[in-house]
């Protein structure tokens, strides 16, 4: 008989500590999906950032480094350097590469370092308890924006895979979401072909995920995949930046 | 001309100090440089740029101090030894990651060439951050192996040993230098350079996970109790390193009525008092620190029981860090006296000597 599903092996075997409708559960799961189908796992060094994903080394089996808030990218940096034949990249969410991060984010995007990076934007700050994130988007209240994000206070919501597009270091950027099946699997071929990029030496490569965290959302599971459809793409429109 | 090897063996090269560090860190086998301009010590990473590639690692030049540091902790994950150098204001941006270094067990090296502050400050020498190199800078309870030089020459000798004890103790080490020392010129053997280094393969390094299990580097210890066990690992590190690395240079101290205490080029001017005030009679002697981390607290303790009558004057371009340290040795044993200046102010010769006679009636 064929065999035609089997477990994940970049994938441990590990109970979550993610709230339930969280989408780095979901994400995590199509990394590793994407690296075992490369079949790149004894070659990946995955760079996991400060938030709600620092852990993630406990669910995939693979080497990780864990790095301190917003630097994953310098650390990225060296690594692939280092290690040119290794599968370098990084997770980071919203606050880690958006704001803590934003210089070691653009400098290593400008440098055109060989590497792959997966980008989580859920509009919120989970980890810390719900506030303000630099995606957060107008009107939207958090522990930070209790009347909701006002632009002359907080700035408009920043759209760093347009302006990193903007970079000629830059290979490729694509915008993709975890609203459907459907759009999941089209973020699975945006991850596989953001790593196969890198196998082909072509540079840098950003998936920027629009994720749900239904806690600080104060929505079900449900409503968040609502709500990233018919609220968050408007301001964060789906598709192949670059 | 048939008998050319050893004649190079004994070759002296004159560098500054920042080249001999620069030059030391390559020769210990260091093939990873990141870094960020920062007068007095430009000429380390300039040298790096040049002699990095030549040696087969990696230079880049950072878009700050925070990305440098944590370069270098990608590339100490990646089982490299790495080094990043910078001066006063750039190391105290660098304290998050050498906290996370530290808690990774990671062995960095970081050169400090110390300027005046605090801010902004100048580009003269001063000793003002052995507080923060000493009593660990960054968050959490961690400590750096801190070495002072003073000397070009033992500036490329303690880099080259700084490689070595990282990799022992995975621990990160400083040396604390200042801009007069990174500047001056003096002859080096670089005798490191003869016998390369091949830096042992670290097993728990992420490279891959072909043929085992993964790694992971981390500094995250969330379930109860799994942190404080890690820091009681962390202290037992730190207590055998007290017991083993305490370095220190004396000097006329054995008849001496009063001894100065001055660390790196504060000592060489120290020195310099003793043979003055040697010359006139006076019992004077000096105790170079050389580790500031672990402090060299047994042969103070020593001297203290062998001459009970002995006097202490503590001399710093700083207004009284390493003061603290001799003080705690101390205890109130015998009498610490201090004379410091700081903010690009140096202590002279004749300050010292007129110091040690007011002391000594």
């Amino acid at each position: 008989m064929k065999k035609i599903f089997s477990r994940t092996e970049s994938l441990c075997e590990a109970d979550t500590h993610y709230c339930s409708g969280c989408g780095h559960g979901l994400v995590h799961r199509l990394v590793a999906e994407a690296i075992d189908e490369l079949g790149i796992r004894e070659a990946t060094i995955g760079i996991t950032p400060v938030g709600c994903a620092v852990v993630a080394y406990n669910y995939w089996n693979f080497d990780c480094v864990e790095s301190p808030h917003g630097r994953c990218l310098a650390i990225a940096t060296a690594i692939k350097r280092l290690q040119p034949q290794q599968i370098v990249f990084t997770y980071q969410g919203d606050g880690d590469l958006a704001a803590i991060g934003t210089a070691e984010t653009v400098h290593a995007a400008n440098r055109g370092e060989n590497l792959t990076v997966i980008f989580i934007n859920n509009a919120v700050y989970g980890m810390t308890g719900g506030q303000m994130a630099p995606t957060t988007l107008i009107g939207q209240k958090t522990a930070t924006s209790p009347e909701g994000r006002n632009a002359k206070n907080d700035g408009l919501p920043l759209k760093i895979s347009e302006m990193l597009a903007g970079l000629a270091g830059v290979y490729s950027i694509e915008r993709v979401s975890t609203d459907s099946p459907k759009e999941i699997f089209k973020t699975k071929q945006a991850i596989k072909s953001a790593f196969k990029n890198q196998m082909e030496n072509k540079g840098f490569s950003l998936v920027e995920i629009l994720s749900a965290c239904p806690t600080y959302l104060g929505l079900s599971p449900l409503e968040s995949m609502d709500w990233i459809r018919n609220t968050m793409s408007k301001e964060f429109p789906l598709g192949k930046i670059k | 001309m048939r008998n050319q090897k050893p004649e190079t063996r004994n070759q002296k090269i004159l560098l500054s100090g920042n080249e001999a560090i620069a030059k030391g860190a390559i020769d210990a086998g260091c093939r990873f440089y990141a870094g960020y301009p920062i007068t007095p010590q430009n000429e380390i990473i300039a040298y790096m740029a040049q002699h990095m590639p030549e040696a087969g690692g990696v230079f880049i030049q950072s878009e700050s101090e925070l990305a440098a540091i944590n370069m270098v902790f990608g590339a100490l994950a990646s089982g490299a030894r790495a080094m990043t150098s910078s001066s006063s204001p750039g190391i105290s941006l660098m304290q998050e990651g050498i906290s996370y270094i530290a808690a990774a067990e990671l062995p960095a090296v970081i050169i400090n060439i110390m300027r005046a502050g605090p801010g902004l400050g100048n580009i003269w020498p001063a000793q003002s951050d052995y507080f923060q190199a000493v009593k660990s800078g960054g968050h959490g309870d961690y400590h750096c192996l801190v070495f002072a030089p003073a000397s070009v020459q033992e500036a490329y000798d303690l880099t080259v040993l700084s490689f070595e004890l990282a990799d022992k103790y995975r621990i990160p080490v400083i040396i604390l230098g200042d801009g007069m020392l990174g500047q001056m010129m003096e002859p080096v053997t670089a005798e490191a350079a003869e016998k390369p280094q091949r830096p042992q393969k670290k097993i728990w390094a992420a490279t891959g996970c072909k043929g085992r299990k993964p790694n992971v580097v981390k500094s995250f210890y969330l379930n109860m109790g799994e942190l404080e066990q890690f820091n009681l690992k962390l202290q037992e590190k730190y207590q055998d390193i007290r017991h083993r690395e305490q370095r220190y240079e004396t000097f006329n101290t054995d008849d001496a009525e009063i001894i100065l205490v001055a660390y790196g080029m504060m000592a060489r001017l120290a020195k310099k008092a003793v043979e003055s005030l040697r010359e006139k009679g006076h019992k004077v002697g000096l105790l170079r620190p050389i580790s500031l981390w672990p402090y060299p607290a047994d042969i103070l303790k020593e001297i203290i029981s062998r001459q009970p009558s002995v006097r202490f004057l503590v001399v710093e371009m700083s207004y009284g860090q390493m003061l603290e340290d001799v003080q705690l040795t101390v205890n109130g044993r015998v009498k610490v006296d201090f004379l410091g200046r700081s903010g690009g102010g140096v202590p002279s010769e004749e300050e010292i000597i007129n110091r040690v006679r007011r002391i000594a009636g």
